[in-house]
């Protein structure tokens, strides 16, 4: 086998990979949403419920995480397929530390911009997602884009799952070829050109909403 | 046969305490890979920082394609590079060790960055006065830069300590028997995967938050003018 008949196994990993990926930004983002605006919430239980999953889900290791989900959950009856915990546990890891960013972002906007939405009688939810967050979203992106890289290296770790994704064909290639050198190193490859184009996304994003989409400005003035 | 005091394994409670001294062991054999992979990175780190510095265009460029390079790969994939790629050029490690250098690689590459922003935010001026002043080199790192490198550099240095301490459990993949590696083989021989992994989990979140406490309370005892070496 040359290194060119690697590809084929490879990019039926990658596709698996960037599928898993995208899945759990996606996910992960609006589960930061939910979980980091409700960690500002006034109300104790649901800051404390928002507090306690991202405490639990920093604090302890994906690779933890995902057999938990995956040996020890189905031991109390409940189980998934390995796609769909893989997903669910990067997605609940990625939302975790993305409400954090969420928070944090949320509390950098000024007081005096509150202090004005209150005094314009707008309503909680009104100040929250045409005040707040319409200048906090562009604080976060650098985070989500640091993120999103983060989250697609973590996706290796559901190979260890049984998931036939990219870390998982390099294995099983390996296994055949006994060429190491050459078959990590196109994984290695390959997991740089999908983090490159992950953080061309990312950055895409973030200048379109610099660039006033996140504004609404034509709805007031 | 074995005879000799059995540990009572017939209830929850029970079974969880029976297997945490076997834990523990791996709780130690985490810490070191862990103690073992960060001073591998804060030196290796500062190394890949200063080359980055280089006059020489060939060389900052490397250095800098590297480190990107390392930063967005995982770390699993890493590992699995350096077990079993290592070999094939005649260096053998035992996995505990090929284990820490894949942490310390991955790290250094964050770590060289922590220290490539200290180093910048000292203001130009500094570095000019210094020139005025004929400082020499030494004297310009050890007595203007560094002081003020240190207070910058210590929170982001002990996140990345705390991330680190959560990515140890990779190791056990490549045989290593940290405490995940352990509580996995208490699994197969028990098909009791709940009570060993939640127990690896239950460990690991007091210890990421102390450690992480720690760090906060380092990060407020640090002046924030710098400190003096001398």
């Amino acid at each position: 086998m040359t290194w060119s008949q690697y590809l084929v196994p490879l990019l039926k990993g990658a596709q698996i990979t960037v599928m898993i990926s995208l899945a759990s930004i996606v996910l992960g983002a609006i589960i930061a949403f939910v979980a980091g605006i409700a960690r500002t919430s006034a109300n104790p239980v649901i800051s404390g419920i928002a507090f306690t999953y991202v405490v639990l889900f920093r604090g302890t290791p994906l690779l933890v995480q995902l057999f938990w989900f995956y040996y020890a959950l189905p031991l109390v009856g409940v189980s998934f397929d390995p796609i769909t915990t893989g997903i669910m546990v990067l997605s609940l890891l990625t939302g975790a530390f993305g409400a954090e960013v969420v928070r944090g972002a949320l509390l950098a906007v000024p007081p005096q911009q509150h202090e004005a939405a209150r005094a314009l009688n707008f309503s909680k939810s009104y100040t929250l997602w045409h005040i707040s967050m319409p200048q906090a979203i562009i604080e976060m992106m650098p985070a989500f884009g640091n993120l999103a890289v983060q989250n697609l290296k973590d996706t290796a770790l559901v190979s260890l799952i049984s998931i036939a994704d990219l870390t998982f064909q390099a294995q099983s290639l390996r296994n055949i070829t006994l060429d190491s050198a050459t078959v990590y190193t196109l994984t290695l490859l390959g997991y740089f050109i999908i983090a490159l184009c992950l953080m061309v996304i990312m950055r895409l994003i973030e200048m379109k909403l610099r660039r006033g989409a996140a504004f609404p400005r034509s709805a007031h003035s | 046969m074995m005879y000799g005091y059995e540990w009572d394994t017939t209830t929850t409670l029970s079974f969880a305490l029976s297997i945490l001294p076997i834990l523990g062991i791996g709780l130690l054999v985490t810490l070191q890979a862990a103690a073992v992979g960060y001073a591998i990175a804060l030196v290796l780190g500062l190394v890949l920082a200063l080359l980055r510095r280089s006059r020489f265009k060939a060389i900052s460029w490397t250095v800098a394609c590297f480190t990107e390079f390392v930063r967005d790969t995982p770390l699993l994939v890493q590992l699995f590079f350096l077990y079993y790629v290592l070999p094939d050029f005649g260096i053998i490690l035992p996995a505990f060790m090929t284990g820490a250098l894949a942490l310390g690689l991955q790290y250094s590459a964050y770590t060289s960055e922590v220290y490539r922003g200290g180093i910048n935010a000292v203001p130009r001026g500094q570095w000019e006065a210094a020139t005025a002043l004929n400082l020499t080199r030494l004297q310009t790192y050890r007595d203007i830069v560094v002081p003020q490198m240190i207070p910058r550099i210590v929170p982001a240095l002990g996140n990345y300590l705390v991330s680190m301490l959560k990515e140890t459990p990779v190791l056990s993949v490549v045989t290593v028997l940290d405490m995940l590696g352990l509580a996995n083989m208490i699994g197969e021989r028990t098909f009791d995967y709940l009570v060993p992994l939640s127990m690896v989990g239950l460990i690991f979140l007091p210890m990421t938050l102390i450690c992480s406490a720690l760090i906060h309370l380092v990060e407020r005892a640090l002046p924030k003018s710098g400190i003096p070496l001398r």
